[in-house]
């Protein structure tokens, strides 16, 4: 099976889908001749042409704004947002169109869109290249949020949200984009939207996590198992409408639950987690919920120490598991 | 221009009925029927004639909400206005989970808009696009106030279609106020249509009282666009007759002696006078028309009175496609 990048896998998937369907196109900042300024779109201009392959204007809300357009008419737009944090002026058509619209409309409207966004720090971005912004989202009724955090699901589930008949945000954490490296089959496959995936099985505690830090957890839970402490790592993969089950059924074997993200602490996703977990499993814990997340702090910054300071990594990640594990 | 002395007179009857429903919303909300009306009074002509320069059922339309002729014109009927004001069942644009007004009709390509002002916009720019790529000779009409086209979200929108040529009229309704603000403090130009020679398209400014001029107008640009031609931005003026809604109070910004003064261009009245000066109706089947247009409104008034409201339980979807409940 040939071993593949994530931004590999990326690119390998609209290329699929485009091939699969004519409807499908992609449009976005630099994503033509240029082939993104990530490389996600390389080739696909010289296969597809300018016609599908369509360099917007400088302008995020319409990047969004006008893909809703088009898959109000049938069509099935990929529109890259070149960096997260470039998003934000396209929330009113993301919040208040493209999630609302199935619902507005009682089903007589829909919006079959993917749109991408490389997210995530340690890469010496800045405020600005660094961000996470999931939680914006994962609070939006009408929008399907995926992560995935290797080459195979990357592939397999870009694939699904294009097909998918609703609005996706399809979140890549850039900075593995060419550290992490997988096998892919050259075969057809799709990896279904909605279903987190067990990465490792353990029994002192559920470490959850997505994206980039699913990464350095997994790496994290080597480590530890060199120490004796065996630890569950789940890859949450779709975090809205989030996989409840897989959850609580870790939490009932293993009784303590860390979860993992880059993004800021308060009011970041894992405090939807913990909330099910309190919910659902309290008298399966055998320890408080532990959130290990970015300090809240505006943005990660540029110079390195103090971006490695804002970082969560791996060596984060097994200190506060060995902390939980010890409790 | 070639309009038959027949279309001439149902064109009339169109803004006759769409005025008669208009006026009974209001009175049904003094009479605490209904919760809410946003009105289109004086709007009549600009909206009338530019439904009758499209291929209605085949061209598609992105309205706002003061799109009531317009809406009729493209099949809306009387009593599926008075569902939507009631809040009831039946009501095609949402199942009466909007407010009224918040138009939508999937059976005449009227997509479903939100009332954040220019979000339809770059829709249109994107249904353009996809007509475009799809090579077909179908246009977009979107239309929207004086006062949204301060939005970035309509100058993007505008910018794409002139970027791609698009098959987009982008129709400007300017009704002299935004609730209580004039355009001047809008806009630094007389016209919104003077914004086209930034953007790259062609601009007109056209008397929005004039159903048969604006109907010239826009059929000419619709036919360019129709044949590759290209966008055009069109700026229709009319006075706005009655305030904003029903829950604004024109009284705190504007005199009655102005809009008695703006009365007299009532569009009705000028399409009245015309038509019977060119000897196409007689006054007495003006006055037939005015009754009967009463009729249907009262008649669609007890229809609406006796259908039922939704269940409270249609509340909880469809927020993603896969809940769609097909009647």
């Amino acid at each position: 099976m040939p071993e593949k990048t994530l931004v590999e896998a990326v690119r390998d998937a609209m290329d699929e889908e485009m091939a699969r369907d004519e409807n499908v196109f992609v449009v976005g900042e630099d994503v033509g001749q240029r082939g993104g300024v990530f490389r996600a779109t390389v080739g696909l201009f010289d296969k597809y042409g300018g016609e599908r392959v369509i360099d917007s204007p400088l302008a995020e809300l319409s990047i969004v704004g006008v893909s809703i357009g088009a898959a109000l008419y049938g069509m099935k737009p990929i529109a890259e947002i070149q960096f997260g944090d470039f998003i934000f002026p396209a929330m009113n058509q993301i919040v208040s169109e493209a999630a609302k619209m199935t619902y507005r409309s009682n089903g007589e409207w829909t919006v079959p869109m993917v749109i991408r966004a490389p997210y995530g720090g340690g890469i010496g971005g800045g405020l600005y290249h660094s961000q996470s912004i999931e939680a914006f989202f994962t609070h939006v009724p009408g929008l399907k949020v995926v992560i995935p955090s290797n080459p195979y699901d990357a592939k397999g589930l870009l694939k699904s949200a294009v097909r998918d008949p609703n609005p996706v945000i399809f979140m890549e954490p850039k900075k593995g984009y060419r550290l992490i490296r997988g096998e892919v089959p050259d075969e057809e496959f799709l990896v279904p939207i909605g279903p987190a995936k067990i990465s490792r099985s353990g029994s002192d505690l559920s470490i959850f996590a997505y994206g980039m830090m699913h990464y350095y957890a997994m790496a994290a839970a080597e480590q530890l198992e060199k120490e004796g402490i065996s630890a569950e790592v789940i890859d949450l993969r779709t975090l809205y409408p989030v996989d409840r089950q897989t959850i609580l059924e870790s939490v009932k074997r293993t009784g303590k639950a860390l979860i993992v993200h880059e993004d800021n602490l308060t009011g970041g996703y894992g405090g939807e987690i913990a909330a099910i977990i309190a919910e659902h499993a309290f008298t399966d814990l055998d320890a408080p919920v532990r959130r290990l997340a970015g300090p809240d702090v505006p943005g990660v910054p540029f110079s390195h120490p103090m971006q490695e300071w804002f970082m969560v990594n791996e060596e984060k990640i097994a200190d506060a598991a060995r902390k939980l594990a010890q409790y | 221009m070639g309009l038959s002395s027949e279309i001439k007179k149902e064109m009339y009857w169109m803004m006759v009925l769409s005025r008669k429903l208009d006026e009974r919303a209001w009175i049904l909300h003094r009479q605490g029927k209904i919760a809410f009306h946003i009105s289109g009074i004086g709007h009549e002509a600009a909206q009338v004639g530019a439904a009758y320069a499209l291929k209605r059922g085949y061209d598609w339309v992105t309205p706002y909400y003061r799109d009531l002729a317009l809406m009729v014109c493209l099949g809306l009927t009387p009593e599926e206005f008075m569902l939507s004001l009631m809040g009831k069942v039946g009501e095609p644009s949402s199942g009466s989970r909007q407010m009224p007004s918040h138009f939508g009709l999937r059976r005449a390509n009227a997509v479903s808009h939100s009332a954040p002002v220019a979000t339809q916009a770059p829709h249109a720019a994107g249904i353009g696009l996809a007509i475009k790529m799809k090579k077909e000779d179908k246009v977009v009409l979107t239309t929207i106030g004086e006062g949204s086209t301060s939005q970035g979200e309509w100058y993007e929108a505008v910018n794409w279609a002139a970027i791609h040529h698009l098959p987009v009229i982008f129709l400007v309704e300017n009704n002299q106020y935004a609730i209580s603000v004039p355009p001047e403090k809008q806009m630094a130009v007389p016209s919104s249509a003077d914004k086209a020679c930034g953007l790259g398209l062609p601009g007109e400014t056209v008397d929005g009282t004039d159903v048969f001029a604006v109907y010239e107008t826009i059929h000419r640009v619709i036919e360019k666009a129709r044949s590759g031609g290209g966008p055009a931005l069109i700026e229709a003026r009319m006075y706005r007759i009655t305030p904003h809604s029903s829950d604004d109070d024109d009284r705190t910004y504007r005199s009655k002696e102005e809009v008695d003064e703006n009365k007299k261009k009532d569009p009705i009245l000028l399409a009245r006078t015309r038509l019977i000066e060119e000897g196409i109706i007689t006054e007495q089947e003006a006055d037939e028309m005015d009754k009967k247009a009463k009729d249907m409104v009262t008649e669609a008034v007890k229809r609406s009175e006796e259908a039922a409201y939704p269940n409270a339980e249609e509340a909880s979807y469809p927020v993603y496609v896969e809940e769609v409940q097909h009647a």
